[in-house]
């Protein structure tokens, strides 16, 4: 903060061979390996996955991935084409989006003008209302089928009559509480001053929302798109509770399931299907990512 | 441009929290009026009041002839300067500037003739495109002075405005804007804990503590009639020295020294006997007015020097001739100037002379 902290703070790393030079290098190196390591351990199974996926059925049911990495190599590409040719590839995919872009954009709207509502409103029982909606992120989602499906029948909201609204609606109820307890922290960490100089300077809530508050959570928004659209992307249960396997309807997750056969046959068509199903997250994510970054920190680390 | 009026006025938080304790003040139109006193005193919150920022838990505030106790914010016509500069970071400074007049549906001919003349005022015509996180602090101080001149309030509100910026700047800042009261014509009040700041800056200054008002008046008057213990020790640096004594018959007896007093005590008074750095001399005129001191610490400042030192086991400052010669360790004889004696009840602490 003051130019005289900022000095004191400095020279330590920058004069070679000191204790503390050496301690921070070697903590910096004990990071990095640390960080290496981790990343490691989680990029294996899918570095297997991709190896796997493109391996003869012969290959890939007698031996472990790993040796398709040395010689004599055989590769091929037989399990992409067979899940290109297997079905209504296309169908699924408009399917998937269909789902996935309602579904990510109306929760994270609501939560939006809600997360404002809770962090910079005062209403009656605000703190309450808050604490019950966080207390929703404990209930189970399996344990919320039965008596949703039976509403929806008894109100008509059946697929048949409404198409995806239904799942629409339900993938609005489980994102919220998560959604709104994000936004809700990030958009209360916002400092109050630029809230009571806008009040002075004549605007209303609305306008501080769509002016002030929007604009400077753009990091915090896009972290959550992100999150709601991989999970409503590679949801798989939900979409097959609530509008069934048929092809009309089914997403690209139920879809690449359904290759396998129903005794196991087919199953090394899944390795390809993973990838297959990777491509729009990671479109998602690659686009997205400077923000998503940058959102994880902003809530921990202020500007 | 408006006078405005603090007519008995509270601020409670809960029952036992009270902040702002019946506060009386009444202040000129195009008057520079200073709020001064210890963090946590209450200033901020007397400040946000006028505002509209904090409610008014009883008393009346006036902007002009109108109560303002239940106008909103916006209507108020103030505009205040935050310690933080609250400016919107996403932004431009031409944006920042032109959001209040938007706000107020002005057209955009109009708004950035405004923006443009409050640019030019404050020196800020080459930085209109540039996001606040690309302007040195006292450029965004500067920022936040202009959002607030475009308004053309009828009261100005600054809230530290300069604790954010280093030595030199805040130096230059204080003069810019008493130089920029003096153009706008507009009622100041100005909130800050530095007493620095308040004497220079301000037509007369008010002295809170623990929410409560201690003293009105201009900087000159309360330097030289400090209403009360609190106030003599808070203005001047170094800060006024204070000994233990007694009144006798036309005098005042402390441990090491007596001095006449300009103004007869009753006999047996105890309270507090002040006098600034300033009025102890190396020059004895009367000696029944001289004292013995021994020296500590000399300061040498080229213009000034001080003594810190002891009368008879009480702690005494003393500036004095930069010429004298004066090492530490030394017992000096100096002089007091009974004009400026103050003498302190020891149990109201309010000034008896
Ligand atoms: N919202 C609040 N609730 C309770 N106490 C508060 C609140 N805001 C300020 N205070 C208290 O009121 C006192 C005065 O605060 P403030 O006016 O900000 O002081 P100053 O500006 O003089 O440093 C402080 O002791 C502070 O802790
Ligand atoms: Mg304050």
């Amino acid at each position: 903060m003051t130019i005289a902290s900022e000095r004191v703070a400095t020279p330590a790393a920058e004069r070679p061979f000191t204790p503390e030079w050496l301690g921070q290098v070697f903590s910096k190196g004990l990071l990095h390996v640390a960080v290496i390591g981790i990343t490691l351990v989680w990029i294996v199974p899918t570095l297997g996955l991709l190896v796997s996926s493109f391996r003869p059925l012969d290959q890939f049911s007698s031996s472990g991935w790993w040796t398709a990495l040395s010689p004599p190599f055989k590769f091929t590409l037989d399990n992409y084409t067979g899940v290109l040719d297997a079905s209504n590839l296309g169908q699924s995919f408009f399917n998937s989006f269909m789902i996935t872009i309602p579904a990510t954009v109306i929760p994270v709207t609501i939560a939006a003008f809600a997360a404002y509502a809770f962090s910079w409103m005062k209403f009656w029982g605000r703190d309450m209302f808050f604490l019950a909606l966080v207390g929703l992120l404990a209930v189970p989602l399996q344990a919320t089928f039965v008596p949703i499906l039976t509403t929806f029948v008894n109100l008509g909201l059946t697929p048949e009559n409404v198409g995806f609204v239904g799942l629409w609606l339900v993938h609005t109820g489980y994102g919220l509480p998560f959604a709104i307890y994000l936004l809700a922290n990030f958009f209360r960490a916002l400092p109050t001053d630029l809230f009571e100089s806008a009040e002075i300077d004549g605007a209303g809530t609305l306008t501080v929302f769509f002016r002030i508050v929007l604009p400077l959570s753009v990091p915090a928004i896009a972290s959550l798109i992100i999150f709601q659209f991989l999970w409503i992307w590679n949801d798989y249960l939900v979409a097959l509770v609530y509008v069934g396997g048929t092809p009309e309807v089914a997403p690209l997750t139920v879809t690449l399931a359904n290759l396998v056969g129903s005794k196991g046959q087919d199953y090394q068509l899944l390795t390809a299907a993973a990838f297959f199903s990777m491509i729009v997250p990671l479109i998602v994510f690659f686009s997205l990512q400077r923000y998503f970054v940058r959102g994880i920190l902003a809530g921990s680390v202020k500007g | 441009m408006a006078s405005v009026t603090y007519d008995h006025v509270v601020k409670r938080y809960t029952a036992d929290l009270t902040v702002v304790k019946d506060f009386n003040v009444e202040i000129k139109d195009k008057e520079f009026m200073v709020l001064v006193g210890p963090s946590g005193c209450g200033k901020s919150t007397a400040l946000r009041m006028l505002a509209g920022l904090e409610s008014i838990s009883e008393g009346q505030i006036r902007i002009g002839e109108r109560v303002v106790n239940d106008v909103a914010a916006k209507d108020r016509d103030i505009a205040m300067v935050f310690q933080s500069y609250a400016l919107y970071p996403h932004m431009s400074v031409y944006d920042n500037m032109a959001f209040p007049l938007q706000m107020q549906h002005m057209k955009k001919p109009d708004i950035d003739k405004r923006v443009k003349n409050a640019s030019r005022i404050l020196g800020l015509d080459n930085f209109l495109q540039r996001k606040p996180r690309a302007l040195s602090g006292g450029q965004r101080q500067r920022v936040a002075l202009g959002r607030a001149i475009v308004r053309n309030p009828k009261v100005f509100l600054l809230d530290e405005p300069l604790s954010n910026l280093d030595a030199k700047l805040r130096g230059q800042t204080r003069i810019e804007l008493q130089k920029l009261h003096r153009d706008l014509e507009t009622t100041f009040i100005y909130v800050t804990h530095d007493q620095v700041e308040a004497m220079t800056m301000g037509d007369r200054i008010a002295i809170m503590n623990a929410g409560i008002l201690q003293q009105v008046g201009t900087p000159g008057d309360i330097y030289d009639h400090p209403a009360n213990l609190f106030v003599a020790g808070f203005i001047g640096s170094p800060t006024m020295n204070f000994v233990p004594a007694t009144a006798q018959n036309g005098s005042a007896k402390a441990a090491g020294f007596e001095v006449k007093l300009p103004k007869s005590l009753p006999a047996g008074k105890k309270g507090t006997l002040g006098f600034r750095p300033e009025a102890v001399t190396d020059r004895v005129t009367d000696e029944g007015n001289a004292l013995q001191m021994k020296v500590d610490v000399v300061e040498r400042l080229g213009s000034d020097q001080f003594l810190y030192g002891q009368v008879g086991g009480d702690s005494v400052t003393a500036r004095v001739d930069p010429r004298m010669k004066v090492d530490p360790g030394d017992t000096v004889k100096l002089g007091l100037d009974t004009r400026s004696l103050h003498f302190f009840d020891s149990e109201t602490e309010l000034a008896l002379l």
